[in-house]
């Protein structure tokens, strides 16, 4: 497949790469890592009159704290956010999310920034940075505007973004006290978009529940914030009863479609037990015991959408002989979970 | 067109380039150099994969323009002086290949794996070829390959300590 022709240029400063994009407008599109823009134009959905490569600019491409945020440059591929301890040991969401990106090959080239201008649904990076709160920097000829993630995204493919505009910066702020963080993402193989991703972000204060961020992915026509599911946290300790009613909400705030990958009751579904696993995981990266063991089984738990409530996992103990997995929805997880299980590959 | 200069396989090659003309055809219709392939030509497969500056890239969807002034590695980049690779050896020696479609970009990429972890764990292995497609092997006997070569390379740097 062969894209339409386009004009190409490689600005060497950011002004100059503004002025191209003031002058070209909407037949202007901006080249960072090009792993959603360029198969793009290869199946001619999209056909820029000129590419704007901004792979030459320098300074772009920092990844660190400081002024209580975290600051990730418009060049900072999926690869550097992987490997960074930074995001580990502070940023657990995101350093969840990373390596849960298409695949390693395509992570050396994509950016997190060009990934959120891009504004699939399907895109991993929109609810694990609405999770996380944060807000991005765009700037133009005209200047610079700070924009609220929560506030980027108009529709699939659709942003706030002007076509003279650049995000040059994404700002997660620095989690005070307690944290912890998780991304759950159900996908067919690596490298498949996401059936159903839920991010969660916890910030604890004094055992108590300070900040909730939990967001949805594949499941609305953008990346979602749960945002009732999120109220109904703050101020509360994390037990088994809020955080089955915060995974029931998160439920209600999906509006998934049947498509290919499943029906849209299955990954409404999907959306509460990830939901349910991602704030016990969180919690646990947080060092926050989850109290109050007291489930409510599938038959007394009221339905979401005609689907039972699930049992939260920790509150039933598996029967005999029973397959169970934890929930580290990543090859490394099931790899890890199956070589500990009797007739695992070595 | 844009005139580009690319170093491949340690080579300065100098062409001229219609800006949409994607890496893998620069490489195979200008170059010759047909070991790297074309798959499904939708990012998905990795049997284009080449390195770029030393990491994995999947040359179709990376444009000729944007390689202007880097290091392109692509499998004819392997061997040397007329001696296979380790990880061509290791390919060989563990029947990592059926058909070799996948071949190229498996053993790229595990080219950077072994450069960052010489001493790669399986999940480690098979987490760095996830995004290479195989539709022969079952992958256990390329896991296998990728293991030869790393005990080979680790063999001779003690060596030459």
């Amino acid at each position: 497949m062969y894209p339409a022709s386009f004009d190409y240029s490689a600005p060497e400063t950011l002004d100059e790469a503004l002025g191209i994009l003031d002058r070209r407008g909407d037949e202007a599109k901006v080249l960072a890592g090009g792993q959603s823009l360029i198969p793009l134009m290869k199946l001619r959905f999209a056909s820029p009159g000129v590419l704007v490569d901004i792979n030459h600019l320098q300074g772009l491409d920092g990844l660190d704290e400081h002024d209580g945020y975290l600051h990730i440059g418009p060049l900072v591929r999926h690869r550097t956010c992987e490997r960074s301890d930074l995001l580990r040991q502070r940023y657990g969401v995101l350093a969840d999310t990373a390596p849960q990106i298409s695949d390693p090959i395509v992570r050396n080239l994509g950016t997190v920034a060009g990934s959120l201008a891009h504004a699939d649904p399907q895109g991993d990076w929109g609810s694990a940075l609405l999770a996380a709160g944060a807000e991005l920097e765009a700037q133009s000829a005209g200047g610079t505007r700070s924009i609220p993630l929560s506030d980027f995204f108009n529709g699939p493919f659709e942003t706030v973004l002007a076509p003279n505009e650049i995000v040059t910066l994404v700002r997660v702020p620095t989690p005070t006290g307690r944290s912890g963080g998780a991304y759950l993402k159900l996908e067919r193989k690596v490298g498949d978009f996401a059936t159903v991703g839920v991010a969660v972000q916890l910030t604890f204060d004094d055992g108590r529940v300070g900040r909730a961020g939990i967001a949805l992915t594949a499941v609305a026509p953008t990346n979602v914030t749960a945002a009732a599911a999120e109220q109904a946290l703050v101020g509360q300790e994390l037990t088994a009863e809020t955080i089955a009613e915060a995974a029931r909400l998160a439920a209600d705030a999906a509006e998934p479609r049947s498509d290919l990958r499943g029906s849209a009751d299955y990954k409404r579904r999907v959306v509460q037990v990830f939901t349910e696993r991602g704030l016990r995981r969180a919690a646990a990266a947080a060092g926050v015991a989850v109290g109050g063991q007291g489930a409510t089984g599938p038959e007394s738990g009221p339905m979401v959408a005609g689907v039972p409530r699930v049992t939260p996992e920790a509150a039933r103990p598996p029967a005999e002989g029973e397959e169970t997995f934890s929930g580290q929805e990543t090859v490394a997880g099931v790899m890890d979970e199956l070589r500990r299980k009797e007739g695992g590959p070595e | 067109m844009s005139e580009i200069t690319v170093t491949v396989n340690g080579q300065p090659r100098t062409a001229e380039v219609e800006p949409r003309l994607l890496l893998v055809h620069f490489l195979r219709g200008q170059l010759g150099l047909t070991g790297t392939h074309v798959g499904c030509d939708t990012t998905s497969c990795g049997a284009c994969t080449v390195l770029l500056d030393g990491l994995p890239i999947k040359s179709c969807t990376y444009f000729a323009v944007q390689a202007d002034g880097r290091e392109v590695t692509t499998v004819e980049g392997l061997a040397s002086n007329g001696q296979l690779h380790p990880i061509q050896q290791g390919f060989h020696e563990e029947h990592g290949l059926q058909c070799g479609f996948c071949t190229p970009g498996m053993m790229l990429v595990s080219k950077a794996l072994l450069e960052e972890i010489p001493d790669p764990t399986e999940e480690q292995i098979r987490w760095a070829i996830s995004g290479n497609v195989c539709r022969c092997t079952g992958y256990q006997n390329i896991v296998k390959a990728v293991q030869w070569a790393a005990g080979q390379m680790q063999g001779e740097r003690a060596a030459t300590d």
